[in-house]
């Protein structure tokens, strides 16, 4: 009986709480990490030197060093020399970070794979660059992306527990509270791990419904 | 500022961190490979009832965090079963039972690509299939399968951070030691970021650089 009552009084109403959190921290990260992806992706490819520079180092870095140091940073760090975020907004900065990082390689390599005569006869056209890379390259660009992106996001429901290491409590952070509290760990984390799992396998649907949409019949994937 | 002998100070601490990190790396990409290759095998010819228990695991493992999956096993399931083992071997062990279901997705697709033909001809040759699949598939595959798996060798080392949270006495935890016995806390965290970065890509030169010697010439590699 008590295992019952600790499920549905204690584990539910506390998994329900964290669940809020991760849920909002994907949601924020996710389109922000889409836009710098496309931003960096589009900066190597097209920009000036100094943009691409900037733009190679932010990936190198933020594929080079692991996530859970780089919140570090942005919360243990970034205080001394002035800046200071609240845990949460560290987390999704970083999470952003992580997520266009590694989205903008997708991007790029995408983006590679568009023909350059597209971008001469564009500008042959009458384009300019800038509107080239809008209305030609991109569209192309992210629908071949997309199952990498797809990838990125499901990383993100995955990573954003580490958001727990720097005091928010998030899915596993609440997970890990009532655990200590009442010495249940095996349950407790198998129930937060049926809830990945939960939100793992519908947003595999999910993106496996917008490939689904956005594909182009008769253009060649990948 | 005395910043500088302090980090000189502390600094051969941080660099130790390099063999407990280096040391989760290495035994989860082991672990990968002899768990992961058989599950490989397993989902290419294995019976139902060998795939579906290893699409299960593959799950399973895919779908948790890494760090729900520390916690899992370091506080729940080890000390549940009665092992009181020390966090780094947990560590150790959880990152290597996660990379077996990468690695065996990235061997089953190797695996898979090799044609089907190959294995008909081996059997027509009067192999059996161990022998088909040892000497006829495997070769192929492993090649096919190294750019893939090398791929993993960057993932495995961010991830071994988060044994952090359960105290593994890695890089990230003795930057966060040191932080906490100093208070400087850019110059030692933006340390261990350099170190890290420097075993990434030092240790992505390496494996291309094994990839290039093994390669067969003319014999496509990876663009299969």
């Amino acid at each position: 009986m008590d295992q019952i009552v600790f499920f549905t009084d204690i584990l539910l109403p506390a998994l329900q709480k964290g669940l809020i959190i991760t849920l909002q921290l994907i949601l924020l990260a996710a389109p922000f990490g889409f836009v710098l992806g496309v931003g960096v992706a589009v900066g190597r490819q097209y920009g000036g030197p100094v943009t691409r520079v900037l733009c190679k180092v932010l990936v190198y870095f933020v594929k080079g060093c692991p996530l859970l140091l780089l919140l570090f940073i942005l919360y243990f760090g970034l205080p001394s020399i002035g800046i200071v975020f609240s845990a949460f907004t560290a987390s999704v900065i970083g999470f952003i970070l992580c997520n266009g990082a590694y989205n903008s390689e997708y991007i790029r390599g995408a983006m590679l794979s568009v023909k350059d005569g597209q971008m001469i006869a564009a500008q042959a056209l009458g384009m300019t660059r800038l509107q080239a890379v809008r209305t030609i390259v991109l569209p192309q660009a992210i629908r071949r992306a997309l199952p990498g992106l797809s990838n990125e996001w499901i990383y993100l429901i995955k990573y954003s527990s580490l958001a727990y290491m720097i005091t928010v409590i998030e899915l596993s952070g609440s997970g890990k509270l009532v655990a200590t509290k009442y010495f249940t760990y095996t349950e407790t984390f198998v129930a937060v791990g049926v809830v990945y799992l939960f939100l793992v396998t519908l947003t595999t649907l999910a993106v496996n419904a917008i490939e689904k949409k956005y594909a182009v019949p008769g253009m060649i994937r990948g | 500022m005395e910043l500088i002998p302090l980090l000189l100070d502390w600094f051969p601490y941080l660099l130790r961190g390099i063999g407990v990190t280096f040391g989760l790396v290495l035994s989860s990409l082991a672990l990968g490979v002899i768990i992961g290759l058989p599950m490989a095998l397993g989902q290419v010819y294995g019976s139902r009832l060998v795939r579906v228990p290893i699409g299960i695991y593959v799950w399973f493992f895919r779908g948790l965090p890494i760090l729900v999956l520390l916690f899992l096993f370091y506080f729940g399931i080890f000390p549940g079963l009665g092992f009181d083992l020390s966090a780094f071997v947990v560590g150790a062990v959880v990152l290597g039972l996660r990379g077996a279901a990468y690695q065996s997705q990235i061997f089953r697709g190797a695996i898979q690509s090799v044609g089907e033909g190959q294995m008909v001809a081996a059997r027509s040759l009067g192999m059996d299939r161990l022998c088909a699949v040892r000497s006829i598939i495997l070769p192929q595959s492993m090649r096919i399968a190294l750019p893939g798996w090398s791929n993993e060798y960057p993932n495995i080392l961010t991830d071994s951070a988060v044994c952090y949270a359960i105290g593994v006495a890695e890089l990230l935890t003795r930057a966060s030691q040191i932080v906490a016995q100093t208070y400087v806390t850019m110059p030692i965290y933006l340390a261990a970021a350099g170190i890290f970065i420097l075993m990434n890509y030092g240790g992505m030169k390496v494996l291309h650089m094994i990839e290039r010697k093994i390669a067969i010439p003319g014999f496509g590699s990876g663009a299969m």
